[in-house]
């Protein structure tokens, strides 16, 4: 009996835990080692760009929720502030804060999610990632507290948010704010000197930074292979001109950089928060709009650093009540153009990590 | 802040470099012919004076006459930003110069945009449907697309 030394093409997916959601590969192995990788994608596909055009502005808030469905507050700040450049409309100070704080929230709230299934993808099963949604789970409830949803939000509106906060936000967020600092802490002692998460994931599936840049990747991915560019500091919205923070780069690029720049923008992000909170003053939440929101024919497209990378909306108005085109912009898909050169080389079980450390979600890929 | 160059500052600059394929100019984009674009975008991103190395959006929308090709770009070292459009007339087949030659990240968005509203891109290594399945019927984002009726019913349903 001799072996069979062909290589061997896989289906992972599209239902397997390790994808994240409905996201296939076909791979093919030589042995355990990775030979070629062909993503598919599609499985969630719901048509948000042909949705928009039948819908008006307002409702379209709602469907941007769904897009990625673990940062849903961002997605809104990138849908209304394309539509606020529609009509040039200036949003009032609080409401301008709030959506900084609701956002920054969001942040940590999406690199929880990802670093707790990129280390589930390492075999660290369980405990980190139930670690990360114990802190998640605070977070969700503070959004509660703010519009009533903690998933499918629709906070944010065409010129402000959807209310103000109410006042027992304020303490809670405060109480939050004191404890989440040691529960990162733990999560770095537990992880970051792991000996098996550095055996791992030091020098695997290195990126460089000119191959990020040309293959239009962008986020903590980009970040990690040692390239400053945050749209916060680059181009900043609402009120991020306001603050002080660092833009966290590493120099490596492989699947440890991209872990340890989410865990440090973590800590920047409550940065932003603290001073936020720190500026704030009562006043209007939300501009004047008609109620039937109605921009002139033009087009508009701001791009804004959700925790994924760079979201936005080109949206197309011809006039009436609904855009003519809207061009959804997700940091997910456009992040999965590098997968193939990712994982060749390397074998089944670090290629699921580098799929891991990618951190996207199936929602904003197939949209 | 990001700088947005205007289209008629650009225009002036590529009609230098390539006489006779801008086509028209305003403040936000400048449009040049659809067999040229990647090789205007080739020489933005290789131009010491543009560097566009970052491709940030290719959409493709319908405006019933002609389909429009918009490229967002982005200088990561000048942090600036441009527009540059193209149009294709005609419904049955439009083509436009593929730029996943100059832009790696452009590959999906070509995909996409010939999946969903049926741009083809001459010059594209892999120019297959992304998000529909093979066999799909017609391009849904196109401004003519009418859903098809069922073609069965649910058995023990409406």
């Amino acid at each position: 009996m001799s072996l069979n030394m062909q290589p061997v093409t896989v289906n992972i997916g599209p239902h397997h835990p390790s994808t994240h959601g409905v996201f296939r590969m076909k791979v093919t192995f030589d042995g355990e080692n990775i030979v070629d990788v062909e993503p598919v994608i599609g499985y969630l596909h719901r048509g948000t760009e042909k949705l928009a055009e039948e819908r008006n502005y307002t409702q379209i808030i709602t469907l941007t929720d769904r897009l990625d469905y673990v940062a849903s507050m961002t997605n809104n700040q990138a849908y209304v502030l394309s539509c606020e450049k529609l009509v040039g409309l200036d949003v009032p100070d609080r409401g301008m804060y709030l959506r900084v704080i609701a956002a920054e929230l969001q942040r940590v709230a999406s690199h929880l999610i990802g670093i707790g299934f990129f280390l589930q993808d390492l075999g660290a099963f369980g405990t980190p990632l139930m670690y990360c949604f114990r802190e998640r789970e605070r977070i969700l409830d503070l959004f509660e507290m703010l519009c009533g949803a903690r998933i499918t939000v629709s906070y944010m509106r065409i010129g402000g948010v959807f209310q103000d906060a109410p006042v027992d936000f304020w303490p809670a967020l405060r109480r939050f704010m004191g404890d989440i600092p040691s529960y990162i802490d733990e999560l770095d002692a537990l992880i970051s000197t792991n000996e098996i998460v550095l055996a791992r994931t030091k020098g695997v599936s290195p990126l460089t930074g000119e191959q990020c840049i040309n293959a239009s990747i962008t986020g903590p991915i980009l970040r990690a292979s040692g390239v400053e560019w945050d749209l916060r500091k680059s181009a900043p919205y609402d009120v991020y001109d306001r603050v002080a923070f660092d833009v966290v780069t590493l120099p490596d690029g492989d699947n440890y950089a991209r872990y340890a720049v989410r865990l440090a923008e973590m800590r920047q992000s409550l940065r932003i928060i603290e001073q936020c909170v720190a500026q704030i003053e009562p006043g209007p939440v939300r501009a004047t709009t008609n109620m039937l929101f109605r921009p002139p024919a033009g087009e508009a497209y701001v791009p804004i650093e959700a925790p994924k990378g760079e979201l936005g909306f080109y949206i197309v108005s011809d006039g009436t009540v609904s855009p003519f085109r809207c061009k959804i912009r997700g940091p997910s898909f456009v992040n999965l153009t590098l997968l193939k050169e990712m994982m060749v080389g390397y074998k089944l079980a670090d290629g699921i990590v580098s799929l891991g450390s990618l951190d996207f979600n199936v929602g904003e890929v197939d949209r | 802040m990001t700088t947005a160059v205007l289209g008629t500052d650009l225009a002036g600059a590529l009609r230098q470099r390539f006489p006779d394929v801008v086509i028209d100019a305003d403040d936000i984009a400048v449009w040049v012919t659809p067999e040229s674009v990647s090789d205007v975008c080739a020489y933005l991103k290789a131009d010491p004076d543009h560097q566009y190395d970052l491709l940030n959006l290719l959409s493709a929308v319908d405006y019933v006459e002609y389909f429009e090709v918009v490229y967002h770009m982005t200088s990561i070292s000048r942090n600036a930003s441009a527009v540059v459009k193209t149009r294709s007339y005609g419904r049955n087949e439009p083509t436009v110069a593929s730029v996943s030659g100059v832009w790696r990240g452009a590959h999906l968005h070509e995909r996409e945009a010939y999946d969903l509203m049926g741009v083809s891109f001459f010059g594209h290594p892999d120019l297959r449907r992304i998000l529909l399945w093979e066999g799909f019927e017609g391009h849904p984002l196109r401004r003519d697309y009418l859903e098809p009726p069922l073609p069965y019913k649910w058995p023990h349903g409406g």
